[in-house]
């Protein structure tokens, strides 16, 4: 790795000076996109077959982020996907949990209630998610809120206006502020990869997010299309790694929305495996953030069991 | 927490029917040949796959007199899109054949079925797709209003891309109106008879291709039959010499493309991740039986030691096994000798002081096999800086500038291929401009397209094939 000196902390409480920030960030090597492009389509050719693919679709079950974000969204619509999200299958008790639901901060109070108990994570989107337009103080508000209601991971967003126009320092602070305002939840920090654009941007804004203490990088909020890509997570990852090499400390990656179908989640896992490494094969560090995914994964997990296949009204619409 | 293990994925065999013993391919039928017949084996568990005929003189001959017959009574003289046509569907039949082209291609080469899958028979058939297309526009490629064929091509290809040499030489060479005489490596048959068959479900006119098979010898008596007008040669300098020797003097036209020893450049400011692709790719596809492989790494010392620790990083993940399973990255070296040949480079390596290394990987008891191996430490004066091993070895040097960069990659006899690796647009041109090589690879490397010439500098041959330029070696220009 290359050694950037003493002063490259992770500590959230530093402040930097916005020249070296940008200087760090423009000095990470670049990403060139037609092979990234590459590599990640080469990834999502292996063949993950028989064993291998029960044991992927069961580990992608663990991983996922069961999620309802819609203004519709409704306390008894929220109960529904926690029940879901405990037992994905109710036919089978073998299926494992998922990692965790994700819902607006008012629903926190409801979903916190749901699972109480069950092992499965209550997180909540926050910093007037999704587009992260609003005051920083109503962004802390909202992240106060959640964690007071209970919640145990905040997914923010960040300014990518500011970002974008090259205020990476108010991107910093925000994320540090978030941070704090967290307390013992976790911080997811959502880059929306699709309007950063371009793949060095991606990565400058992956690390921008690690060492303003993110816990977890993701891809998108779902709102914008293009939302998780493989060459935009194997960058994700690849930053991640070089992170961890760097400081020590691991981060783990949230890839959310457009992931729809079983083989669309283990061309993720495959990404993982060969990019940052065994080592964040577990939803402590990776988590799929989607919810229409967790069906197909029963289907095919009833039918590598069964041999035959289900129709979709043996498994639960919520 | 459990290692993601991936199961095995064989491709089916049961899509091919290898015969227990071929003939030569000679005036459109399969005959006996008169050599001592010889057996191909499948290198990744050293089963015998088929016998296969030889052909001597007296079958060179046959063969030669057929691929004349069919010049002058039909292919020499056929309007250029009549030829195109059969070339369309020869194209088509290979695509509609793909399946069973490529696992063919693995159990006799022992590449992997990802490579000969998306690489070797897509490539192929785009090969008979753009030259067929050229059939009938030979008066637009720039050697004049009516440029007439050579004749009678004897072309002797190697083992490494078995199918995909023979499209480069049979595609260009009917196109422009010769007929042909190819002699597969004895290694590696079977596809090239599978392309007979091809040949004649596309009712391609007896005697516009030949296949014959046979070891030395047998290429020997053909590219010194007086019958052929033009040779094409694809494999090692040394045989490439002896080639060029036996014709000089002679009025028959020769290309050669041999060997190379590639310079694959990264600077500091290189996208390193993809560069490390891009290291991987170059010496590692085909087991590194590449003649443009970039087995010389030249990386910049202010990144060498981040760049060999991803590099590294990068091996470990590199599945080495069964050609035939889908997620093997690695498979089996094509015969024993070659398997002998990389290990006496690679021992040799160690002995001048450079060090070894390799992941931790299992390889299977049977068949011939190399794990991916690197050398550090190499010097410009070390053998394995220098000559070529045409295995899965990689020689790691550093520079210091760009100018010691470009001298370092130039200071070898070959000159077929080179990489560069950078995000400067300025300092890929002024270093592609400075590299005497054939190919230069900017950002990428070991791409190949029908459109674009391929071929050397100074041992690593003469002639260009692919592209408009391909064309020249078979037109009477």
């Amino acid at each position: 790795m290359r050694v950037f000196g003493d002063a490259w902390g992770v500590s959230t409480e530093t402040l930097i000076g916005a020249a070296e920030l940008r200087a760090f960030l423009h000095g990470l090597p670049g990403v060139d996109q037609v092979g990234a492009e590459e590599r990640a389509a080469r990834l999502a050719s292996r063949s993950i077959k028989t064993s291998a693919k029960a044991e992927a679709i069961d580990l992608a079950i663990s991983m996922v982020d069961l999620t309802t974000l819609e203004g519709a969204d409704t306390a008894g619509k929220v109960r529904a996907l926690c029940a879901k999200a405990v037992h994905p299958d109710p036919s089978d008790p073998s299926v494992p949990k998922v990692a965790a639901v994700c819902v607006y901060p008012d629903m926190v109070e409801t979903a916190v209630a749901a699972l109480a108990g069950s092992g499965v994570g209550v997180a909540s989107v926050a910093t007037a998610f999704p587009s992260g337009r609003a005051p920083l103080e109503a962004k802390l508000a909202d992240t106060r809120a959640a964690v007071a209601a209970g919640a145990s991971e905040i997914d923010m967003v960040i300014d990518r206006g500011a970002f974008l126009s090259g205020d990476v320092v108010k991107v910093f602070e925000e994320t540090v502020a978030v941070k704090q305002a967290c307390g013992d939840a976790h911080l997811k920090v959502i880059l929306e990869t699709g309007e950063l654009a371009t793949l060095d941007n991606v990565r400058r804004a992956s690390w921008l997010a690690m060492r303003a203490g993110a816990d977890f990088i993701k891809t998108s909020t779902g709102k914008i299309s293009p939302a998780a890509t493989l060459p935009v997570t194997l960058v994700m990852l690849e930053a991640v790694r070089d992170y961890r090499a760097a400081t020590g400390r691991q981060v783990g990656v949230k890839p959310a929305g457009g992931i729809r179908t079983t083989k669309d989640a283990i061309k993720y896992l495959v990404l993982v495996n060969e990019t940052a490494g065994p080592d964040w094969l577990s939803p402590a560090w990776f988590r799929l953030g989607a919810s229409s995914v967790l069906n197909d994964l029963l289907m095919q997990r009833r039918k590598l069991s069964t041999g035959v296949y289900s129709g979709p009204d043996y498994f639960t619409l919520d | 927490m459990t290692v993601f293990e991936y199961a095995p994925a064989p491709e089916s065999r049961s899509v091919v029917d290898i015969r227990g013993s071929y003939g030569l391919f000679i005036d459109g039928e399969f005959t006996d040949g008169h050599g001592e017949p010889f057996k191909t084996i499948n290198p990744a568990d050293e089963s015998v796959l088929a016998d296969i005929a030889c052909a001597d003189e007296a079958d060179v001959d046959r063969a030669v007199k057929a691929a004349r017959a069919a010049y002058e009574r039909v292919w020499g003289a056929m309007p250029g899109a009549e030829r195109g046509k059969y070339l369309y569907r020869i194209a088509r039949i290979i695509q509609e054949r793909s399946r069973e082209l490529a696992v063919l291609e693995s159990i006799d080469n022992g590449k992997p079925i990802r490579e000969s899958r998306d690489v070797d028979v897509p490539l192929v058939a785009a090969w008979f797709f753009y030259y067929a297309g050229w059939a009938d526009k030979l008066g637009h490629a720039g050697f004049g209003p009516h440029p007439q064929p050579v004749g009678v091509a004897g072309q002797v290809i190697p083992w490494n891309f078995p199918l995909l040499m023979l499209a480069w030489k049979i595609a260009p060479a009917l196109a422009c109106g010769n007929t042909v005489v190819l002699k597969p490596a004895e290694t590696t048959p079977l596809t090239a008879l599978l392309f007979a068959d091809i040949c004649r479900q596309a009712d391609l006119p007896p005697g516009v291709v030949n296949i014959i098979t046979g070891a030395g010898d047998t290429g020997r008596a053909l590219v010194a039959h007086p019958g052929i007008d033009k040779v094409a040669f694809t494999g090692s300098t040394d045989v490439g010499r002896q080639i060029a020797r036996t014709l000089a003097g002679t009025s028959k036209k020769l290309t050669l493309e041999l060997g190379g020893k590639a310079a694959n450049i990264v600077y500091a400011d290189a996208a390193l991740d993809q560069a490390v692709e891009g290291i991987v790719n170059g010496i590692f596809f085909n087991q590194g039986h590449v003649c443009c492989a970039g087995s010389r790494l030249l990386v910049q010392e202010s990144v060498a030691e981040e760049v060999l620790e991803r590099l590294k990083a990068r091996m470990a993940t590199l599945r080495v096994g069964d050609p035939l399973d889908k997620n093997t990255d690695i498979g089996a070296i094509n015969s024993a000798a070659q398997l002998d040949k990389i290990r006496e480079l690679s021992a040799s390596g160690e002995q001048e002081g450079a060090d070894r290394w390799s992941p931790p990987c299992r390889l299977p008891d049977r068949g011939f096999w190399f794990a991916p191996t690197l050398f550090t430490g190499v010097a410009q004066s070390h053998r394995i800086a220098r000559e070529e091993i045409f295995g899965p070895v990689l020689s790691v040097l550093t520079f210091r500038t760009p100018e010691e960069a470009v001298t370092k990659a130039n200071n070898t006899p070959y000159g077929l291929s080179a990489g560069i690796w950078t995000e400067k647009g300025s300092q890929i041109l002024w270093t592609a401009q400075h590299l005497r090589a054939g190919v230069v690879w900017a950002n990428t490397f070991n791409k190949f397209d029908p459109a674009s010439p391929f071929g050397g500098y100074k041992e690593s041959g003469y002639g260009r094939e692919g592209g408009r330029h391909g064309l020249e070696a078979y037109l009477n220009v």
